[in-house]
């Protein structure tokens, strides 16, 4: 029984340190539905006043209001239930420490605050994602960004958010190859082992991908 | 066509001394195929940089189609596609499609008509049902067929491939030796499957960064044997 238990955690640990999860949360999902058929450019602005509206709303009434309209837009992304629910279970986790925080410190408005209002921006921002193209996301951003074409690139600040997606999950995958590394080699307790292999390796990646971005011309 | 002009490249040492690591390299290229083999850490790798301009040479010149890698570099890559050993630095978008619709980005296409096209190209290479996958998700072989794919959907009227079979296992590497193989386009393959060198017109050995033998595959391949046979020594 106890080395079953071990074997369970021991799953559970490889699977939340693959990063598996996080990874594939938000990622466009081709639909027709209501939020699928609009503008980018309208979904974007919703998210930004969503936002503004959070952090301008005050009380625990207003933060769950905002919340159920971040999660009907959800609903309406239709993302696959699994992977949303196990890509958003640690963002759960970190609302409900800090909500607890909240709750520990006697204000209970303001750990409903919070909680919902860190959740609602998540959630907007999925059913986002879920349900426009990468490409039309960017293609918003360089319109949006051309004003400011005379200092910044439009077409480079959009590749730079994309990179930025797209590298969250590889980080996440080669800060665990470095944990298991470490751990192989019976460092697995020693912060050295994995931060600093890990630095170098994603200073390495860096470069790598900025020497695939020049092989394949893009930003020339 | 390739031409190599005297090219070498140097860099800084560990002191700040020059080392050159690659010896100038004189040669005309008009084969479909030239595969590079040699030992690890010979020089292989700068010597196919050179093609598309990703490394430059400190001196002599490198020419693609008569063009100059130094001074004709974004010209140079438009006719050059370059794959990758890892196969994960080089894909770099969220998901399957979005990164071959970055690829043709270049192109003077809506985003419409890029994304039908990323499409069409996906299904040549049978990825089509994959398509809105996250890339983080995808088997090595995927990967590596991904990061072709995206190469290819420029239609470069060179490839230059830096080990592309060297993390995929047998199914996989068959695969991409056989889709490599099938390509019109003039290749240029580094590999350290002797096999896969054998098949092409050319077949040059690197080693200690010098070009230390060009020719036919079958020779260059006993010719690379005889060096494996000597003892390692460090440089």
């Amino acid at each position: 029984m106890n080395r079953d238990r071990a074997l369970g955690a021991a799953r559970r640990r490889r699977s939340r340190s693959t990063g598996a999860g996080m990874a594939s949360l938000g990622l466009f999902r081709p639909g027709s539905g209501p939020l699928h058929r609009l503008p980018a450019l309208v979904k974007l602005l919703g998210l930004a006043a969503l936002g503004v509206a959070v952090v301008v709303a005050g009380g625990p009434v207003a933060s769950l209001a905002l919340f159920g309209v971040a999660a009907l837009a959800l609903v309406l992304a239709r993302p696959p239930v699994r992977t949303t629910v196990r890509g958003l279970a640690p963002l759960v986790v970190l609302a409900g420490l800090a909500a607890g925080y909240q709750v520990w410190r006697g204000d209970r408005t303001r750990a409903v605050e919070v909680a919902t209002d860190l959740l609602s921006l998540v959630l907007a921002a999925t059913a986002v994602t879920v349900s426009t193209p990468m490409a039309d996301l960017l293609a918003v951003m360089v319109r949006v960004a051309r004003p400011l074409r005379r200092w910044l690139p439009p077409e480079a600040l959009a590749l730079a958010v994309a990179l930025m997606l797209r590298t969250v999950p590889a980080l996440g995958r080669v800060l665990a190859e470095t944990r298991d590394a470490a751990r192989a080699r019976g460092l697995g307790r020693d912060p050295r082992a994995l931060l600093i292999p890990a630095a170098i390796r994603t200073v390495a990646r860096a470069q790598a991908t900025g020497q695939a971005l020049a092989a394949r011309g893009i930003g020339e | 066509m390739i031409e190599f002009e005297s090219a070498d490249v140097v860099v800084p040492g560990p002191g700040g001394e020059d080392v050159r690591i690659l010896e100038p390299v004189t040669g005309t290229f008009p084969e479909r195929r030239v595969s590079v083999i040699g030992p690890n850490g010979s020089g292989k790798s700068t010597l196919v940089r050179l093609i598309n301009g990703l490394a430059l040479p400190d001196s002599g010149a490198v020419r693609v189609n008569g063009l100059d890698t130094v001074t004709d570099g974004p010209a140079v890559r438009r006719q050059v596609g370059f794959v990758f050993t890892d196969p994960d630095a080089q894909l770099v978008m969220p998901t399957v499609v979005e990164d071959v619709v970055l690829s043709l980005r270049r192109l003077d296409l809506s985003t419409k008509d890029r994304r039908a096209r990323a499409l069409e190209v996906l299904a040549r290479y049978r990825l089509e049902h994959l398509a809105d996958v996250s890339v983080h998700a995808l088997s090595g072989g995927q990967k590596q067929l991904l990061a072709l794919a995206s190469v290819l959907a420029t239609e470069p009227r060179i490839l230059v491939c830096d080990e592309p079979t060297t993390l995929l296992d047998l199914r996989w590497r068959h695969y991409v030796d056989e889709l490599l193989d099938s390509l019109d386009q003039q290749t240029v393959i580094v590999t350290h499957d002797l096999d896969a060198a054998m098949r092409a017109d050319r077949t040059l050995v690197v080693d200690r960064a010098r070009v230390v033998f060009d020719g036919p595959p079958v020779e260059a391949v006993a010719f690379y044997r005889s060096l494996a046979g000597q003892s390692l020594e460090p440089r």
